[in-house]
């Protein structure tokens, strides 16, 4: 199973035009100036962009590339590189099923293969009504409960694949 | 079963985790917390580089390169600035040793960086740690806080003219910045991307500055060698590995969780002693050490006393400390898949060994899990295992075949089963499985029938059932209802 997922070809699943509140490029900006210095932090400042917006869509890379007075394409190619920044908008709940090696072992597979049956969308997709989006990730170190699944901030352990469709009743 | 644990555990850098309230900097001080630092600021530089040298540290990270040697390195180059850097970004999944500590005694890895900054003359310390462990950021920097609040951090700590102070900076979920160039470039807000040493970072890391990079377990450790002496660290473990060794026991194991032992302890000790084998009943396979990095340990290697070594000796490696451990279950070309899936997701695309060699491993191994493969694959893999491990750029790339070739040495009938019968020995890999019915234990109760996704059981009440091979996903779900154990696996 492949877990990245291309993000700027073939069918993008990516909106064309993303018009996103000015309150938070304000909150941005305001971010950005309070650091000590620009250099060197890029990658924190898409954190907090991320944290903002939910998302790193193409405006926002704009945007932080403008005032972060780099290239877009520099800016773009840290976005792509670490799996924490998404470019697309995750769903209401995010679950992350862990695909450590211990969940792993644990039969963390068939937890995934459950949950894209209830919710009939594939890994890193989102539902249509915006609910629910499908993500795996690679150990919460929290192997003792493996496998693990987080819902947003809530932590599941020991998850069957019997449990998946009471999981999801609690949103 | 607590009573052996506590005799066999030694806890050194796990010495205060559970003991005190991780958010007091009352709790840590009552516990010799920063005495080790006022000591400190009353040797030289040289004397301190010197105690840890003698004590025999080596780097938890994986690597085992000796942690007082390297400072040495750094005290040696002049420079106007340097930078003591934490490597918090514990991305081996299944270890969780990191995350334990800086949630458990976040002061103690604060308390080391000041020493070290000291040692090596180094005024800013970074601590980079991963953004998927939100509660150890949270008491890092209440840590962090605290310290600077009571002059632990910042201007002229103990009156000595030492400044010393620490910033936080998050990973962003990419396991090649656990290596320490990559850290570095991630660090400085780019790609994590490793560039070839020399230099290393000891003469030229962050911001081109000497740069020490030691993991989270490592320096948990420096505060009780200043204050316990070098000597007494040095009495424990082997006659290369000193100290203490934090181990993550997950996986088919009775008690999971943490422990802490001394070096060479034995692989079986660990295991059964202390982690009470495999749960279920079940008979204990391997156990993965080193992560994606290191290979598999079998039933032949349990007598064999852990350090640095003894586990490269067997094609494995002691890496940040995972231990995951497999039961009769696991089939061990599956588990060699996974991780190549694992590094082929993580490879950073800057070499073509790495990026373009984990793929077509990962293919290869895919072609023998369905049942495709054959002997010209095996030994395709095997020299193309050796290939990468000469030419690729950094530690990802040249430990990646480490699971294919050390599975490929212990578990070699696994793979001629794969190869040559078409068979999965331990009924993992599904395009080589067919489920079918014991006739003479089916007591035709319909429970499987019932759980099946796709009707394809069939049968009347109380006459034994049958399974239609051709209409068959093999989900496995008519085998985990089956109270009667009468659903088998060929």
């Amino acid at each position: 199973m492949q877990t990245s997922t291309c993000q700027m070809v073939g069918e993008c699943r990516m909106p064309e035009h993303a018009v996103l509140p000015q309150p938070l490029y304000r909150e941005v900006v305001q971010f950005i100036e309070a650091l000590p210095q620009k250099e060197g932090h890029l990658v924190t400042v898409l954190h907090k962009a991320q944290s903002v917006f939910g998302y790193l869509p193409i405006e926002v890379q704009q945007f932080v590339a403008d005032h972060m007075e780099v290239p877009l394409a520099q800016v773009y190619g840290v976005v792509s590189f670490y799996t924490f920044f998404t470019m697309v908008p995750k769903g209401k709940h995010p679950i992350s099923i862990c695909m450590g090696t211990a969940c792993f072992v644990k039969g963390a597979d068939k937890v995934v293969h459950a949950f894209k049956e209830q919710l009939k969308i594939d890994i890193g997709d989102v539902t249509p009504d915006g609910k629910f989006s499908i993500d795996t990730l690679r150990c919460v170190g929290g192997c003792a409960l493996a496998p693990i699944v987080m819902v947003g901030d809530k932590v599941y352990g020991n998850v069957t694949p019997g449990q998946v469709k009471k999981i999801l009743a609690d949103f | 079963m607590a009573a052996t644990t506590q005799i066999k555990q030694l806890r050194i850098a796990t010495r205060n985790c559970g003991f005190i309230d991780p958010e007091s900097l009352d709790d840590y001080i009552a516990l010799r917390g920063y005495e080790a630092l006022a000591k400190v600021l009353t040797m030289t530089p040289a004397e301190v580089v010197e105690v840890i040298k003698t004590s025999g540290l080596r780097g938890r990270g994986g690597g085992g390169f000796p942690t007082g040697v390297k400072w040495g390195i750094a005290l040696s180059n002049k420079a106007d600035q340097k930078y003591m850097v934490c490597n918090a970004d514990e991305g081996d999944p299944g270890a969780f040793m990191d995350r334990a500590v800086l949630e458990g005694d976040p002061h103690s890895v604060v308390e080391a960086m000041a020493i070290g900054g000291y040692a090596i003359g180094a005024t800013l310390g970074a601590v980079y740690i991963r953004a998927e462990y939100p509660l150890a950021i949270k008491r890092l920097r209440l840590a962090i806080d605290d310290a600077r609040a009571m002059g632990l951090l910042g201007k002229n700590i103990f009156g000595s003219g030492f400044d010393f102070d620490i910033e936080i900076k998050y990973g962003a979920g990419a396991f090649v910045c656990g290596e320490e160039t990559a850290l570095i470039r991630s660090m400085e807000g780019h790609r994590g991307e490793p560039v070839s040493k020399p230099p290393f970072p000891a003469q030229s890391g962050y911001w081109n500055k000497p740069t020490i990079v030691n993991n989270v377990e490592t320096f948990a450790n420096i505060p009780a060698i200043i204050l316990k002496g070098a000597d007494w660290f040095s009495s424990i473990g082997t006659a290369t590995s000193k100290g203490t060794k934090v181990f993550a026991l997950a996986g088919k194991i009775v008690n999971v969780g943490l422990v802490e032992v001394p070096m060479g302890t034995p692989l079986r000790e660990v295991i059964f002693d202390i982690g009470g084998g495999c749960p279920d009943g079940k008979e204990f396979k391997a156990v993965q050490t080193g992560g994606p990095s290191g290979g598999a340990l079998a039933h032949k290697d349990l007598d064999v006393a852990i350090d640095y070594e003894s586990l490269i000796a067997r094609k494995s490696m002691m890496g940040s400390g995972g231990m995951v451990v497999m039961d009769e279950d696991d089939c061990m070309v599956s588990v060699a898949k996974f991780f190549l899936d694992f590094t082929m997701d993580e490879t950073c695309g800057k070499c073509t060994p790495c990026r373009i060699g984990s793929k077509r491993l990962y293919e290869i191994l895919d072609k023998i899990t369905k049942g495709h493969g054959t002997h010209a694959d095996l030994a395709r893999l095997k020299s193309l295992c050796e290939a990468i491990k000469d030419t690729a750029l950094c530690g990802l790339g040249q430990t990646m075949p480490n699971p294919i070739l050390s599975t490929m040495d212990t578990f070699a009938g696994e793979y001629e089963a794969h190869v040559t019968q078409k068979k999965c020995p331990a009924h993992v890999c599904t395009a080589m499985l067919t489920y079918t019915i014991d006739a003479a234990k089916c007591t035709g109760c319909t429970l499987c029938t019932k759980v099946c996704p796709v009707d394809c059981i069939t049968g009347t009440k109380k006459q034994p059932h049958v399974i239609d091979a051709s209409k068959c996903i093999k989900c496995g779900a008519c085998y985990d209802k089956c109270k009667f154990d009468s659903v088998i696996k060929l």
